[in-house]
């Protein structure tokens, strides 16, 4: 392990540039932290922190100038690696044939800055989803591959998070090029650094670096145990999916039905998330035409329509399958579940359902 | 497509904002005017064709009995009739007369109430012919009335979304101002179609796009009366540019 002083962020930043990568990480815009290019340090979110409840968020001013010392936006990397609104091809016509062009790689290479260890677990799961099996998607896969990922730890948690029951966090563990921890003290302000491939020690070559005492390692895992002891939500995973798969009927469905609106906010903001729908579109003259593919949501009604009618029609039908697919049937698909106790789909959601309340609730009169 | 077709435009009781709409299609127009005979729309041009017509486009409510019975005229003339709007769609703002005696509004308004002949009620068109498609907004969305004079050139069904505005709001990474601010927004409700703009903008949803697919608007309602909403907000929310579209209708009178 080694140390960059704050000060030398800033060449962290060149070495990045120089290496050809577009920085992408949190930036507060509209009194929220966002995920979007980053041209300097400065940009990072000074001093600002958040609290975050059941659909409440509130940006907070923090006593000190932690850049890190917030806990999670509602963006995710999938906005990147995934876009929400990507053309797939388009088509002319051209006398009595048409030509189909697809658009050609070269996407973005982005350097991940500030990703979280729910965020590495999300990613590792969209991995297995878009990577493997027969039908691999290549516009994540393209951006997947070039992209550079530099973790930070968390130094504090919101009410919402519930990453232990999930076994995804707040530690990060794996699954990064380099991961930070942020020290940040009113006389020393750093950050230790770890190393995880090649890719990521490449980047700190030409950086003034010194090891990490014992002290400041010391430091470093004090950062993450503060967070880890603001932990208060859980999720009991033991036996959770039989229990959601028996529990087709359970009456709490109906009751969720009532407060929830089906507006999809929480399938947009859950880093793992991936339904999308594709939609063609012609121009007047019907000469061109191009097939565009956009985020969906289970939450729609036009998601479940298939030939003859919807199959999903009610709210409890919609809600359901989104919870029991996250938590139940994702583990026959994907051998693990689909949350990684991120919390935003509690936060994000307007009218403040939650997931680990919907869940206990089921869990307790089976 | 050897005959072009035909396309007219009518107005009813309504702002003009959504024949401006397509008029402001500037760049696409000319390729509209390519595509289709212009037949009957005063407001760009004043040559006028009879009917039938292939395509009629309808701004604005029914709000007088000639009205009323015009429309049926406009319906017999038309192969396909589209309303565009939330007047011709759900009676627009005028609607919110329906919810008082207009009567009274008359009498303060126009010097001599005796000359003005006007129903006590705006209502949309489908109240008084069939419709063959209706897109919300107000004002309609141009590139949602472009698609849809595309698809129907084209054969094709339009993308014309009825999912929530929270899906564009979040297609277009927009921070959530109902959550993050505890904007009243009515975004969850409403149906998509203007591209979030409001939220983009720091504002809550307005509601232009009327009632979306399965509008749960009674637990909105709770949810902003557990966070210190009175009533009185809770009706001038529901009670905007689609008042008298049913959903928002029932709800903002559940409040009063
Ligand atoms: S759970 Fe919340 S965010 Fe998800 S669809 Fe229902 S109301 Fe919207
Ligand atoms: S289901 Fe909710 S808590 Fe779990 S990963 Fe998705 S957004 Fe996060
Ligand atoms: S700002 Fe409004 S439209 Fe956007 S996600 Fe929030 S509730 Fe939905």
């Amino acid at each position: 392990m080694q140390i960059i002083e704050r000060e030398n962020l800033t060449a962290l930043f060149e070495s990045l540039k120089k290496h050809g990568y577009e920085i992408v990480g949190p930036t507060v815009r509209d009194e929220v932290v966002i995920y979007d290019t980053l041209n300097a340090v400065e940009d990072l979110p000074k001093g600002w922190t958040d609290e975050q409840e059941k659909g409440i968020y509130r940006l907070k001013k923090r006593d000190d100038e932690a850049l890190f010392g917030y806990v999670l936006s509602p963006h995710t990397w999938k906005k990147f690696l995934y876009p929400p609104k990507v053309k797939l091809w388009e088509a002319k016509r051209q006398e009595k044939s048409f030509t189909i062009t697809e658009p050609q790689g070269d996407g973005p290479k982005y350097a991940f800055l500030g990703v979280r260890a729910c965020e590495l677990a999300a990613i590792a799961m969209q991995d297995k989803i878009f990577l493997e099996g027969a039908h691999i998607d290549p516009i994540y896969k393209e951006r997947r591959e070039k992209s550079l990922i530099i973790a930070v730890n968390c130094g504090q948690a919101a009410k919402t998070c519930f990453c232990p029951s999930m076994n995804s966090g707040p530690k990060v563990t794996s699954g990064f090029d380099l991961a930070l921890t942020e020290v940040c003290t009113p006389y020393h302000h750093y950050f230790v650094v770890e190393t995880g491939t090649a890719k990521g020690k490449d980047v700190l070559k030409d950086l003034s670096l010194h090891p990490a005492e014992e002290s400041a390692k010391e430091s470093a895992r004090q950062v993450v145990k503060n967070a880890e002891d603001q932990i208060e939500r859980t999720l009991k995973t033991e036996g959770l999916k039989e229990n959601l798969q028996a529990n087709a009927e359970h009456p709490r469905w109906n009751d969720v039905a009532d407060r929830c609106l089906s507006c999809a906010n929480c399938t947009m903001v859950c880093p793992t998330c991936f339904c999308s729908t594709v939609e063609d579109v012609t121009d007047l003259t019907g000469d061109h035409a191009e097939r565009w593919r956009l985020w969906d949501s289970c939450f729609t009604m036009d998601f479940s329509h298939i030939h003859g009618g919807n199959i999903r029609s009610s709210t409890k039908g919609r809600y359901r399958q989104w919870m029991t697919h996250k938590l139940a049937s994702w583990v026959d698909q994907f051998g693990v579940s689909g949350c990684t106790g991120c919390g935003r789909c509690i936060t994000w959601c307007p009218v403040g359902i939650d997931i680990t309340e919907e869940v206990a609730v089921i869990q307790k009169q089976e | 497509m050897s005959k072009k077709p035909k396309l007219a435009v009518y107005k009813f009781a309504s702002c003009d904002g959504c024949q401006l709409s397509l008029l402001d299609c500037e760049d696409e127009l000319l390729a509209i005017a390519g595509e289709v005979e212009i037949a009957n729309f005063p407001e760009a041009s004043r040559a006028v064709q009879e009917g039938p017509y292939d395509v009629t486009l309808v701004e604005g409510s029914v709000t007088t009995p000639h009205d009323a019975e015009r429309i049926k005229e406009v319906r017999q003339q038309s192969k396909v009739l589209i309303t565009i709007g939330a007047c011709a769609t759900a009676g627009g703002i005028q609607a919110l007369r329906n919810f008082s005696d207009v009567k009274e509004f008359t009498s303060i308004v126009y010097a001599k109430p005796q000359y003005i002949s006007t129903l006590a009620t705006s209502t949309p068109i489908s109240d008084h012919v069939p419709v063959d498609f209706e897109l919300r907004g107000c004002p309609v969305n141009k590139y949602q009335l472009i698609e849809l004079i595309c698809a129907y050139l084209n054969g094709r069904k339009p993308n014309i979304p009825t999912y929530s505005v929270c899906v564009e709001c979040k297609r277009r990474m927009t921070p959530c101002v109902a959550v993050s601010k505890g904007e009243m927004c009515l975004g969850p409700v409403t149906q998509a179609g203007c591209g979030a703009l409001c939220p983009a903008y720091t504002r809550g949803c307005y509601g232009c796009f009327g009632p979306n697919e399965t509008p749960n608007t009674s637990a909105l309602s709770e949810w902003w009366t557990e966070h210190g909403r009175d009533k009185a907000e809770l009706v001038r929310a529901f009670r905007g540019f689609n008042a008298w579209a049913e959903p928002f209708r029932k709800e903002s009178e559940r409040h009063e």
